[in-house]
């Protein structure tokens, strides 16, 4: 199961990607594997305020509706909107195409404890 | 089974042709445009079916033979009890004094109605151990609803504004923050601990001065009675909030123990579920309110009451929510409960309740070696399976369920609740026989088998249906929502 080295994670099955002091946030292949065909994903606007560990979005799927948990605090600056039309991006290309917000964090330091791709890794092998 | 493909009714129909004459018209024709404006009146002819009397008999004859519907089959989807409606129930509901009334007739001509109604809320507050019932609410959620804001209505009137909090265990039904938030409170939720139950722990975190109710289903959604309820119930009160019981799996303790003395203060009750009203077409439904003493002032208006001249609706009763729906309730479910109620005598629903839960029982033993049970112990109405063991060779829930399709059955309930894994919720009903849980236990277990030989056979069901696996990704993503002439593709 493919977890790139170079992204950190959450509990939650989100990646979380740092780009010149903004951090970019989708959820991981894992998830969307576990969810099925995505069919619909509901994203923030941009200037939102997301709260770690709150709902920020959903995403839907043929068989579940799932929420979407911030990894970090921090305001929403850009949103990926290819995915209202496009919403199976997220099980073709998971952590590139479907890239569903980018955030300025609050807070680095909750972007430093966030889990290592290893720990991720450890995590979805249970 | 007839295994042709019926068009759609615009497909049969055929120009000119005319399955109904219309008699003269005997009153003065009127000039449209005169007594409507014209952004109202229809310029094209309406694109309807032209079809006749035949055609459409055959049509819709040949659509209903494909329903499943519990008088023709077994329908253990889990946490919906899809038992039998007796047909009793029609008769009483077809008698001229309930089927010819109407809502706006003078209370003095339509006393019986109005007394089986009161006598069917005497009922539920027995039942339930509430102290004031009302028919009002249409349906389930709408019971939650009406019940939240009641709760809203109590704390404001306590000057206690900032009770905006609602908490919802993680397995609880996904009308429950809904009907919070249609309330105007916000959804907090509390942890399922190793056993499947309320976790006190969490619970105690979370509440507080901001805390309006805790919402909780008794046996919760895994089939799992709260054992721990009298300590949820206290620790819910000690900060002031109230405690509300979604009745929908009500069929698993009724007569045999009350939320009102578990500690409840109001509850809702799905007599289309519980009560044998008709379930799964479409409704209607009904779902009453039943309350303790503290919150009798906020129940919607008209509130029925006895008096010495007979059955009233009381109007005055101003700290009432107000009116939640036209009239007075979904009538005709209500005498079709009543009759059920009246029919099964306080003996006959323990007994319902007794064979609710030992069929589901049964049937869990004699899965539990093919399947995983994620919470293996004694459960009530309903029980919940994993599908992981297949998942991992191949077919998922999905696929089985799917499966289940070609023996004629139903499928239980999938992927809920959604703290287990590829979940399969069973709830027999107490109307089935053992031949019938037997049959569906042997099909169950053919299927598993067949996930370990023949996988392909399960991935791609069902077989015998009249249209095989739809493509439900594409339905979703690209449905087409009404025939147009132009674009369709036979």
């Amino acid at each position: 199961m493919s977890t790139p080295k170079d992204l950190r994670y959450s509990e939650e099955h989100e990646w979380v990607k740092t780009e010149d002091g903004k951090v970019r946030i989708g959820i991981t292949h894992f998830a969307q594997s576990e969810l099925g065909d995505i069919v619909f994903v509901e994203l923030p606007q941009v200037g939102d305020e997301l709260v770690a560990d709150e709902p920020f979005g959903s995403v839907e799927s043929v068989k579940t509706v799932s929420e979407l948990y911030a990894p970090i605090s921090g305001k929403v600056v850009e949103i990926n909107e290819e995915l209202e039309d496009s919403p199976e991006f997220v099980n073709e290309s998971p952590y590139d195409k479907a890239w569903m917000v980018v955030v300025e964090p609050a807070d680095n330091a909750q972007v430093d404890a966030l889990l290592t791709a290893e720990q991720y890794e450890a995590i979805i092998e249970e | 089974m007839h295994n042709d493909n019926q068009p759609l009714i615009f497909e049969l129909s055929t120009e000119g042709r005319v399955g109904y004459s219309l008699s003269e018209l005997d009153v003065p024709a009127v000039d449209l445009a005169a007594i409507l404006p014209s952004e109202f009146i229809r310029t094209e002819e309406a694109e309807l079916p032209e079809v006749s009397e035949l055609d459409i008999m055959r049509h819709y004859t040949a659509l209903s033979r494909r329903n499943h519907g519990v008088d023709s089959g077994f329908y253990p989807l889990g946490s919906c009890t899809m038992k039998y409606n007796p047909k009793i129930n029609e008769s009483v509901a077809r008698f001229a004094g309930f089927a010819n009334i109407h809502p706006l007739q003078d209370e003095s001509t339509v006393q019986g109605a109005l007394e089986l109604m009161y006598d069917l809320q005497e009922h539920l507050i027995e039942i339930t151990g509430m102290d004031e019932v009302t028919l009002q609410p249409a349906a389930g959620a709408h019971g939650e609803w009406t019940a939240l804001m009641m709760i809203r209505a109590f704390h404001e009137a306590n000057g206690d504004f900032q009770r905006t909090k609602v908490l919802v265990p993680d397995s609880a039904h996904g009308t429950n923050p809904a009907s919070a938030t249609v309330a105007g409170f916000d959804t907090v939720t509390v942890k399922s601990d190793e056993n499947g139950l309320v976790d006190l722990e969490d619970l105690r975190r979370l509440v507080g001065d901001d805390t309006a109710a805790l919402m909780l289903t008794n046996p919760n959604t895994l089939g799992l009675f709260e054992e721990h309820i009298l300590d949820i119930a206290e620790i819910v009160h000690s900060v002031g909030g109230k405690v509300y019981y979604d009745g929908a799996n009500l069929n698993a303790v009724m007569s045999k123990a009350r939320p009102g003395d578990m500690g409840f203060d109001c509850v809702h009750l799905n007599l289309h579920k519980t009560f044998t009203g008709p379930h799964g077409g479409g409704g209607p439904g009904s779902g009453p309110v039943g309350v303790k003493a503290d919150l009798i002032p906020y129940l919607p208006k008209p509130v029925l009451v006895k008096t010495e001249e007979g059955y009233h609706f009381d109007y005055d009763r101003p700290q009432s929510i107000g009116r939640v729906k036209p009239f007075y309730g979904n009538f005709g479910i209500n005498v079709r409960a009543y009759t059920y109620i009246r029919s099964m005598g306080p003996d006959g629903l323990k007994a319902v309740t007794e064979n609710a839960v030992i069929n589901a029982n049964y049937m869990m033993r004699r899965l539990e070696p093919y399947f995983d049970l994620p919470y293996n112990r004694h459960c009530k109405h309903e029980f919940v399976l994993s599908g992981s063991r297949q998942k991992k060779l191949g077919a998922r829930t999905l696929d089985m369920a799917k499966r289940l399709l070609d023996f004629g059955y139903h499928p239980p309930t999938t992927y809920f609740p959604l703290n287990v894994e590829e979940g399969l919720m069973i709830e027999p009903t107490e109307t089935e026989s053992k031949e019938t849980l037997d049959a569906f236990c042997d099909a169950m277990i053919q299927i598993a088998k067949e996930v370990e030989e023949t996988p392909e056979v399960v991935q791609n069901a069902p077989h015998t249906t009249v249209i095989g696996r739809l493509d439900e990704t594409r339905a979703a993503r690209n449905p087409v929502l009404r025939y147009e002439r132009e674009t369709v593709e036979v």
